[in-house]
């Protein structure tokens, strides 16, 4: 008796969501209330299937989004299959999955690919995972570590080779170097901190480091490892040796302050959001497009300019009016401060700043369903 | 066939035997056995067919697109990215090999002709549970435990025997080269090629052995007289289970390799070789579709070797049977 009255209730209670969910959905126009909707704010008002695809950098971040969106919203199927950014990019312009995540923003071919995918529309980029990228090393018996850039260069270009080398002296004048041979360990896998390690080697000391921005290593030889955790995992299993990795995931390591300006700073996810905030927006780009020209030379002594960005490219235009929404509720809660704060939790990654997250959520509240 | 049919009790058969033949040959369940069986076969051919279908579809492109066809010196030479690929795969097979298989084919004369049974027993086992390990726990067993602790190997082989062009260069730790990989994989293949090879050595006729010793052989005569030309060819064909194993082992390999590409024989050096396998598992996650296409190519090569080593080791299977 009594179960099947709490079925009952259960029905009910469900109808009335339904209901409500479906008032939300269809009353009124897009702009009359879709900046209600863009906040995520309402649990349980979205609901749908959505599939995204992209980069692996990004991976622990979508996994905790997509967890508590689905928390926040039983109604509502959000999954993320970490393909890589390529393959994501092009699952999204193929129409296969709703949204994508990217370490690379959508060049200007595939921006005019996208109108298929959107319904006539445009497809665009938000930042939403900004993660800073350490330097590791693991040498006995020096725990702090202080690096500039032309000298990093050298190291993993492999002019510098030794630890009590007169560069690294130099920036360390306080640290009893030992005599042993360096050995740099770089991603075996093409990657995109593969890509934003060079990248900053090339813009600050581009003398030194000749290879210019690649994701695949394009030094032949030498330590390697495969993923994030093998990288570290190298790193660990020898003296004298040091490499690039997701900060979150350096473990004991001990992680080089990179001269930024005069002075040498720690990485911290602040550093590293405030490095995006300080840098410039790509030119050229449509109004809700964001793409960073990250700044790698940067001398605020604030900003940790070793960073990685990893967008969520998504549709101005949707099929129907219910997708429409669970993007907008998705994406909305992604770059809410409680989104934020949950990849940061799982991930160590760094904040959106205000005037990020402000564009951002404009950005998203432009979505809207084919006419 | 006849008796079988005059047994069975059925009066309509007896009344009737000419049918009988006809009747038994149609049973159902003879039928779909029959059907099941040549299904199953033919399911192997066409999944063959399909992978290789599929595998010389999707790396057109790549074949299509290489500096050996379009003569662009700007594209990107498929023998110059597979060639080096190539070689580590089948480097550190034979590595592999050489390694395991006077191991393997030890432990099986112990078990089948040495030891007591009811050691034996227990040892057979073991040796079949460690088939039963997954791939990936070898590799973090090779690559957190094994490298350190090959490392004063590493260095005493490279000090004293560096003039042997196997152990020249310079190694530098962690120790994640070749030779760490090559001994994981003979880990990995020890319990396949013992297994075999064990089955095998049993199966030797006990009078020749008997015949041997009233000779006055001693065991280990009776063993290298009689035993092992017995078993040539089952060992042979182990070995060949065994390598094919290893040329197409990823995840092990992956975990334990510092990846390069070069024809360098110093397998002490790190970052010098890499296998098809596991070049494919890590380059596969961010590959764009034209370098996909070059994987898949390295696929289809990969296929192509084992192919090839297969037919070899029939070939001298069949040859020592003869002889």
């Amino acid at each position: 008796m009594n179960a099947r009255k709490n079925k009952l209730v259960a029905l009910a209670a469900l109808g009335l969501t339904g209901a409500l969910a479906l008032s939300a959905c269809g009353g009124g126009s897009p702009s009359a209330d879709g900046g209600s909707d863009a906040g995520g704010a309402q649990p349980g008002a979205a609901s749908g299937q959505l599939a995204g695809a992209g980069a692996s950098s990004a991976e622990s971040a979508q996994g905790a989004w997509t967890q508590n969106f689905i928390a926040l919203n039983p109604e509502a199927q959000v999954t993320y299959d970490s393909v890589g950014s390529s393959a994501g990019r092009e699952q999204f312009l193929a129409g296969g999955v709703q949204f994508a995540g990217s370490d690379a923003a959508l060049t200007e071919d595939e921006l005019a690919q996208s109108a298929e995918a959107c319904q006539g529309g445009t497809a665009f980029d938000l930042p939403v995972y900004i993660s800073p990228i350490a330097v590791v090393f693991n040498l006995e018996g020096v725990e702090d570590l202080q690096l500039s850039a032309p000298t990093i260069a050298g190291i993993f270009a492999g002019t510098i080779t030794t630890w009590n080398d007169p560069a690294i002296v130099a920036d360390n004048p306080e640290a009893t170097l030992p005599d042993l041979a360096i050995t740099p360990v770089h991603r075996s896998d093409g990657s995109g901190t593969t890509e934003n390690f060079t990248s900053y080697l090339s813009e600050t000391a581009g003398d030194v480091w000749t290879h210019g921005e690649v994701d695949e290593w394009p030094i032949e030889g030498g330590q390697s490892g495969d993923g994030t955790s093998g990288l570290v995992s190298v790193v660990e299993g020898g003296n004298g040796t040091i490499g690039y990795a997701d900060a979150s995931k350096a473990g004991n390591l001990g992680i080089a302050k990179v001269k930024v300006g005069e002075e040498y700073i720690e990485y911290s996810p602040e550093a590293a959001a405030k490095a995006v905030e300080l840098s410039p927006r790509a030119e050229g780009r449509s109004e809700h497009d964001i793409v960073m020209e990250l700044d790698r030379t940067i001398d605020d002594p604030g900003a940790y300019p070793i960073v990685l960005v990893s967008y969520l490219v998504l549709c101005d235009t949707y099929a129907d009016q219910e997708t429409a929404d669970l993007v907008k509720a998705y994406a909305g809660y992604v770059v809410s401060p409680e989104g934020q704060e949950a990849s940061a939790q799982a991930a160590g990654s760094a904040p959106l700043t205000e005037g990020l997250s402000t564009d951002a959520t404009a950005a998203i509240e432009s979505i809207k369903a084919a006419a | 066939m006849s008796t079988s049919a005059a047994a069975t009790p059925t009066p309509q058969k007896q009344s009737d035997p000419p049918e009988t033949k006809a009747r038994t040959a149609k049973r159902p369940g003879d039928l779909i056995f029959s059907g099941l069986s040549i299904g199953s076969g033919l399911l192997i051919f066409l999944t063959l067919l399909l992978v290789a279908v599929f595998l010389t579809i999707r790396s057109l492109p790549a074949i299509q697109s290489s500096r050996e066809v379009t003569g662009d010196a700007d594209a990107v030479s498929l023998l110059e990215y597979t060639a080096p690929l190539v070689f580590g795969t089948v480097f550190a097979a034979v590595l592999a090999l050489l390694m395991a298989v006077p191991v393997a084919v030890g432990i099986a004369l112990f078990i089948s002709h040495f030891a007591p049974r009811r050691l034996a027993t227990p040892l057979g086992f073991m040796i079949d549970l460690l088939a039963a390990v997954p791939s990936v726990v070898f590799g973090l067993w090779g690559g957190v435990w094994l490298v350190p602790r090959l490392e004063p190997l590493y260095m005493w082989l490279n000090t004293y025997l560096g003039w042997i062009p196997l152990f020249a260069g310079e190694p530098s730790a962690p120790m994640r080269n070749l030779a760490t990989a090559s001994v994981v994989l003979a880990v990995m293949i020890l319990p396949i090629i013992t297994a075999v090879s064990r089955e095998v050595f049993l199966q030797t006729p006990r009078l020749q052995e008997e015949a041997a010793l009233a000779l006055g052989a001693t065991r280990f005569e009776t063993i290298r007289t009689v035993v092992l030309p017995f078993g040539r060819s089952g060992v042979v064909s182990a070995s060949m289970l065994g390598l094919g194993r290893a040329l197409g082992e990823t995840m092990a390999v992956l975990m334990v390799l510092s990846p390069g590409s070069s024809f360098s024989l110093h397998i002490l050096e790190v970052g010098r070789h890499n296998s098809i396998a596991a070049n494919i598992a890590s380059q596969s996650a961010e590959a764009t579709p034209d370098v996909m296409a070059r994987l898949i190519f390295t696929g289809l090569v990969l296929f192509v070797i084992t192919f090839v080593i297969n037919a070899i080791a029939r070939a001298v299977v069949a040859r020592s049977t003869q002889g």
